[in-house]
């Protein structure tokens, strides 16, 4: 096994309760204290590209989480069995897979999403969280656990492009989940009244300059420093 | 232990075959759904040329269907404009027409499919010709749907759909905005000539007084050319339909 890439649970009693201390933990640490993208930098090019509408992110979130929660499942489940030597191309395989059925799924049953997102869909499988969590956690731990592990840092990747999605779309297309937010404000100021898009917000340097300002409060609200 | 490679391999293999046979299963599965959906995306870009973005966006899917049903009626063509009723014994819809594999051949070769907008239930009573366009752009290819007015030369409305154009920049070609550009302009010069609609370098002038002429995509001038190549090509190749239907249109105007 590969033990010197993965951390290690402390020994454990049989009898942990389903949501104990430690496990919550699990989930809450990535959202915001070890959060993939602002602390650990992961995962940046999609939260870029899919950032401009609500809709097409939500979408991506969803997907994400799917497919971080069933790999880190499968990997932990096959942990003693897969070869250390080719563990990375399993891992590859795997999530793979789930992320072509992710596709394959939005296809059949949502179609525009799928002509929007097809392309990031598909590389959410070189998305550094994804593997990232399946080499340092899901081959060294139950699965129990390690589902709970993928699904905290899937939530931590998602209320983040939520959040710069919501700036993008709201400033940049002045609408939120496609409804003009900013015209019905503007028409209760009178006809003249009309507030303005920014294009930059639009552009990926939008994503930027909003994840920048993101990563800038919330650490300066924690206190974090890069070593 | 388990590290020999007898053991690596026919785990690989057990492996491949798990994935393999998950994945032709779900895409087994879905196919039916797939097609239908990609269909149903193929009509409302077809609608799209003659009916508002908000107006469609608004719309089920079953009440797209009975509304293509009932408003849009198809015919195949050939580049000498006579209609096409079979090839090799095979009939042929113009639904079914792969406009991207045709494409490939040589326009002489190719089927060209057109789509009548009607009356409801009166195929006679056409309010607009729609024609499906295909070129380049930047990245990928491009196409979409140009619909034309009764007499042929003012353009009706018109949609474009994009494989791979950047986002923000070419990409632009998608959007409502930029395809409003393009209504009420004439593909015909004055004297009779085919001359297209031509997207314009830089953006943010006024062509609102020329016919020929519609507003730029800054930052997307190799995209620009694509859809002013493929306009051009496509009218070019629809045109024998146009001049025969130009030619049959006063005789039903008298009547």
């Amino acid at each position: 096994m590969s033990t010197e890439t993965a951390e290690k649970s402390p020994a454990l009693k049989d009898s942990e309760d389903l949501l104990s201390k430690r496990r919550k933990k699990l989930i809450t640490d990535p959202l915001v204290d070890d959060n993939p993208i602002t602390i650990q930098v992961l995962g940046i090019c999609s939260a870029l590209a899919v950032t401009t509408q609500m809709q097409p992110t939500l979408v991506m979130a969803l997907s994400v989480i799917f497919v971080m929660v069933m790999s880190n499942l499968t990997i932990s489940l096959l942990r003693n069995k897969i070869p250390t030597r080719v563990r990375i191309i399993v891992q590859l395989a795997v999530v793979a897979s789930l992320v072509t059925l992710v596709n394959e799924v939005l296809k059949a049953f949502a179609y525009d999403m799928y002509k929007e997102l097809s392309v990031f869909v598909g590389l959410i499988i070189t998305n550094c969280i994804v593997m990232g969590r399946l080499e340092a956690y899901a081959l060294g731990n139950k699965p129990y656990d390690s589902v709970l592990d993928g699904f905290g840092s899937a939530l931590g990747y998602s209320w983040i492009i939520l959040t710069v999605a919501f700036f993008r779309e709201l400033w940049g297309s002045g609408s939120l989940f496609g409804i003009p937010v900013f015209d019905s404000i503007s028409s209760l100021f009178g006809e003249d009244f009309q507030l303005a898009t920014n294009g930059l917000m639009v552009s990926p340097v939008g994503a930027f300059i909003i994840l920048g300002l993101l990563i800038w409060v919330q650490r300066s609200k924690t206190g974090y420093v890069e070593h | 232990m388990q590290q020999s490679n007898a053991y690596i391999i026919i785990f690989s293999v057990i492996l491949t075959v798990v994935l393999g046979l998950l994945l032709s299963g779900t895409s087994e599965v879905l196919k039916p759904i797939q097609k239908k959906a990609e269909e149903l995306d193929t009509k409302k870009q077809i609608l799209g040329a003659v009916v508002p973005a908000e107006q469609i966006s608004r719309m089920k899917a079953e009440e797209i269907n009975q509304f293509y049903e009932s408003r849009i009626a198809s015919k195949v063509v050939n580049i000498a404009g006579e209609e096409v009723e079979e090839q090799d014994g095979v009939q042929v819809t113009a639904e079914n027409i792969d406009v991207a594999k045709n494409y490939k051949k040589a326009p002489e070769d190719r089927l060209y499919p057109v789509f009548i907008f009607h009356e409801e239930g009166n195929e006679e009573a056409a309010n607009a010709y729609i024609f499906p366009v295909y070129g380049s752009g930047l990245w990928d290819n491009i196409w979409g749907y140009l619909a034309l007015q009764t007499d042929m030369a003012t353009i009706e409305g018109i949609t474009f759909s994009h494989a791979g154009e950047t986002p923000g920049l070419g990409a632009r070609i998608t959007s409502p905005e930029v395809q409003q550009r393009y209504k009420e302009k004439s593909i015909y010069s004055e004297s009779g000539e085919l001359v297209s609609v031509v997207m314009q370098k830089g953006e943010g002038k006024d062509y609102s007084g020329e016919p020929h002429k519609v507003d730029g995509l800054s930052g997307a001038t190799i995209t620009a050319e694509g859809v002013n190549k493929m306009l051009k090509n496509y009218l070019e190749h629809y045109q024998s339909y146009m001049e025969r239907k130009k030619e049959g249109t006063p005789k039903m105007a008298l009547n």
